[in-house]
């Protein structure tokens, strides 16, 4: 098995942004005269057969929620790519953005023909503050040539695309957060019902997809979904690009076909550990990601094997650790980010990570009692099953895990038994 | 550090700010990145802040909270150059404790504080994306990674060079 391959990545380094005829000359937009030719239904079916899940961390069906999207009444709807890639240790749809800026609007022109949507919007996190002009600039290019714009490639269809900058909140991430953020508020999650889909942007049905997404939709139609299936397990079709980093020799963002494994990935992807040291465990899908002890390598990276071990893919990000890491010290730098991002709407998670954070010092410090570990095990549990989003219910997967299969490492830091 | 003054220039150029947004509510956030921008101390003062929400007709409040709110946006002054360390999960493991002893000696200031000259800030920053060069911070709009001491201190040069011309 190809263990990197270029289905998404294809055009990475082959083309000059600034040049959008580099991008036509490559295969760009046939994609989107082909949406056209198959007609929206036509592309949902094609999508749907592709197996695309959303590549932000949530692996909802594409094809499904785009069919949902284009079965919602209205004259007035909205598609916003999410750019605002938050996650520690990604950094994937910074390489799309870099790299391949017209595919992803390339991909969400499809997604606005397929559920009848005129008005897109890029919203990036203000940390990529020095790609939001290039991919401005992708975007006039696109109009002046008539990918973009009015009578796109000769048809009655129109959509332009604005971009929009975030202002440095992980929360944002979260659909309903950044549209918040767009309406001129402070970025904190909306109730559900209603959905996003039916009640988005200025209460207007809304669909929103990773970058990723938009890019592997863009692919899919360009390939069809028969040749891109040959990729990935029958379970997880397809590629999925990873942010590899962390103590590894080769960091970077790399596609795989789903279904190799985790040791493929580090030591045949990534060159192996840096001045060759031992794993010691890995932090799957980001901050908000389990920690995998190193002697589950093994797995194949796909959404079912590691579903079945607690495990998810979540933004596609695999951060690398060496023996000379501690788990406890680890988990506090996780529990900072989650401290310093909770947006405080919801009590679970607000107060959860305040708490949990003073217990984690304890445990750094090396001052932590029996007590500690089964109240902050607690609480943690409290905030996966009763937080407001998902920040807060994932924040504490880090935690849960490495209690799970670091027990020892949290004991020695127990005053009584460390002394 | 130099206390703030209303310049009128500044009046004027948030009106024009303000115009092309159409004085569009659902912009604020927009509104405050691009008035802060065209502010020295990077952020954003209280008549500033006043102001826009009188043009705007929405409460100071209001402002206050998206203020607050967002990281890349301050109600406290900060130095020319804001230099901002990542200390999440990947710059943890690529050892950000060394990039930061470096800086603080090179600077002379600890973290959270501005040189005397108010030419540099330092500060943390959650993860900023360059995992892939971690360790990394963020001077201004500008990323440097794969950091080691001779490297820091080229860059802290470059940046002082660049002020005294």
């Amino acid at each position: 098995m190809n263990r990197v391959v270029n289905v998404i990545t294809k055009n990475f380094n082959k083309y000059n942004i600034e040049s959008i005829d580099e991008y036509v000359k490559l295969g760009g937009f046939e994609a989107l005269k082909k949406a056209f030719e198959l007609g929206p239904q036509g592309v949902i079916d094609e999508i749907k057969a592709s197996g695309l899940r959303g590549r932000g961390g949530a692996a909802y069906p594409t094809g499904k929620k785009w069919e949902q999207a284009a079965n919602v009444k209205g004259d007035r709807k909205i598609i916003i790519c999410n750019a605002d890639e938050g996650e520690p240790a990604t950094f994937k749809d910074r390489y799309l953005l870099e790299y391949d800026p017209y595919k992803i609007i390339e991909g969400m022109t499809i997604a606005a023909y397929t559920v009848k949507a005129n008005e897109g919007y890029i919203y990036i996190r203000e940390e990529y503050k020095h790609l939001h002009n290039k991919v401005r600039r992708a975007i006039e290019l696109a109009k002046k040539a008539g990918y973009l714009g009015e009578k796109i490639l000769g048809t009655d269809f129109k959509f332009d695309i604005k971009v929009f900058s975030g202002a440095g909140a992980y929360v944002c991430g979260e659909n309903s957060s950044l549209i918040e953020s767009m309406e001129g508020k402070s970025g904190r999650p909306r109730i559900k019902p209603p959905y996003i889909k039916q009640c988005g942007l200025y209460n207007l049905p809304t669909l929103v997809n990773n970058v990723e997404t938009f890019a592997a939709a863009a692919s899919i139609l360009l390939i069809g979904s028969e040749e891109y299936t040959k990729y990935g397990t029958s379970e997880s079709k397809g590629t999925k690009l990873i942010s590899l980093c962390g103590n590894i020799n080769k960091p970077g963002a790399y596609e795989i076909p789903f279904g190799v494994t985790l040791r493929e990935i580090i030591y045949d992807i990534g060159g192996g550990i840096k001045e060759n040291k031992k794993l010691k465990f890995l932090q799957l899908g980001g901050a908000s990601g389990a920690i995998v002890p190193a002697d589950m390598i093994d797995l194949r990276y796909c959404y079912k094997e590691l579903k079945d071990h607690g495990i998810e893919i979540g933004s596609g990000a695999i951060l690398v650790a060496d023996e000379t890491n501690s788990v406890v010290d680890f988990i506090k730098s996780v529990q900072d980010f989650f401290l310093h991002e909770s947006c405080g709407k919801c009590t679970p998670c607000r107060e959860g990570n305040r708490q949990i954070t003073k217990i984690i010092n304890r445990f750094v410090a090396g001052d932590a009692s029996i007590t500690d570990l089964k109240t902050v095990e607690k609480f943690a549990n409290v905030m996966k099953y009763a937080s407001f989003c998902g920040l807060g219910k994932t924040a504490p997967t880090a935690l849960l895990s490495a209690i799970k299969h670091f027990p020892v490492e949290f004991y020695q830091r127990i005053y009584k038994v460390s002394r | 550090m130099e206390k703030f003054t209303t310049k009128r220039s500044l009046f004027d150029k948030i009106d024009s700010i303000l115009e092309k947004h159409n004085w569009n509510k659902n912009d604020l956030l927009a509104i405050l990145l691009e008035t802060q921008s065209n502010i020295s101390q990077n952020y954003i003062p209280e008549e500033v802040a006043k102001y826009i929400s009188i043009k705007l007709n929405i409460p100071t409040s209001k402002v206050y909270d998206v203020i607050t709110f967002f990281s890349a946006l301050n109600d406290k002054p900060k130095g020319k150059h804001v230099i901002q360390l990542c200390k999440s999960t990947t710059c943890r493991l690529n050892k950000y404790q060394k990039v930061r002893e470096i800086l603080e000696r090179e600077l002379g200031i600890k973290m959270g504080e501005t040189t005397e000259d108010g030419e540099f800030s330092l500060e943390y920053t959650a993860c900023f994306g360059a995992c892939d060069i971690s360790p990394a911070f963020r001077i201004d709009d500008k990323v440097y990674g794969n950091l080691n001491e001779t490297k820091i201190k080229e860059i802290i040069n470059s940046y002082r060079r660049i002020n005294h011309e």
